[in-house]
């Protein structure tokens, strides 16, 4: 049961704790497409994937978060990577299985999976 | 759209591009095969001539492309069922949308998880206070992070341990 004892004890952890951040500037982000196109063609669940293997993953500087509609619907479910100090990199047609696999490749290993780019799909 | 939970989802997401800094989603299942979904904001508001437009699909304010289907999917999947979608908003106050469902029509798009959705709001809205209602056969199950947001202090509602403490907690209260 998740009782409001739980939250609390939460609460006094991350107070004290390490991993209450304030710098937020060296964040990798991670946008995901959540516009009417992008729900409708199966967003959510990437979404849910992204953060599913992050948190597995541990990794403290990805931020997962969404963004409207850029435009290119047909390419949709749309995730950007935003890197400080990096090119952007758009994934397109994303599925829950393509994202594990960004994280791993892309996030971990800082190896771009081009194949699932939009440069590799248009 | 495979679920209502997705149409809520996206119509949300209207409330936080109008500024709202409380959005209340309510379903309701009622007169046994009746389903109500309501979305109450505090945003901007549309002003009698914006409510006739958005349920036109060629009407959208973005500027990425020229068709906003939001509002006429939402709209459709509960005329479909032989139900309506009703539309009230006040300038400055806020919009009031409301979809009723019958939901042993064979056109009834399921309701589907409404607790992802509400845990997604949660994730990327950590700054818009979210109250959820399920009322099923009188029973009524609440989420509100504004109690949420009291107990935690200055420790955001996107904190991952607080996030994952919500998670658990929604699927406890709403199974």
């Amino acid at each position: 049961m998740k009782s409001l004892e739980e939250l609390r004890a939460i609460r006094d952890r991350a107070r004290a704790g390490v991993d209450l951040r304030k710098e937020h500037q060296n964040d990798v982000r991670v946008l995901v497409g959540m516009a009417t196109c992008g729900i409708a063609a199966g967003a959510r669940p990437v979404l849910n994937a992204f953060v599913e293997e992050i948190n597995k993953r541990n990794l403290k500087n990805v931020v997962v978060t969404q963004t409207g509609c850029i435009g290119i619907c047909q390419f949709e479910p749309v995730v950007e990577i935003i890197e400080p100090g990096k090119e952007k990199v758009t994934y397109v047609h994303m599925t829950p299985e393509k994202a594990v696999r960004i994280v791993n490749d892309h996030l971990v290993n800082a190896n771009v999976v081009a194949e699932f780019t939009i440069g590799a799909n248009s | 759209m495979r679920e209502l939970s997705l149409n809520v989802l996206d119509i949300v997401q209207n409330s936080i591009s109008a500024k709202s800094t409380i959005v209340n989603i309510e379903v309701n299942f009622y007169d046994k095969n009746k389903m109500r979904i309501s979305i109450t904001d505090d945003g901007c508001g549309m002003n009698q001539e914006q409510v006739m437009k958005v349920i036109d699909p060629f009407y959208t304010t973005r500027k990425t492309r020229k068709v906003g289907l939001g509002i006429p999917l939402f709209k459709m999947a509960a005329e479909l069922t032989g139900g309506s979608l009703v539309i009230r908003s006040l300038p400055e106050k806020g919009t009031h949308i409301s979809a009723e469902f019958v939901t042993d029509s064979i056109d009834m798009t399921p309701l589907g998880d409404m607790n992802s959705t509400i845990l997604l709001l949660v994730r990327c809205n950590p700054d818009v206070d979210f109250v959820y209602s399920l009322t099923k056969d009188n029973d009524k199950r609440e989420f509100n992070t504004k109690e949420i947001r009291e107990i935690l202090g200055e420790v955001p509602l996107d904190h991952p341990d607080v996030l994952e403490w919500i998670d658990g907690y929604l699927k406890e209260q709403f199974a």
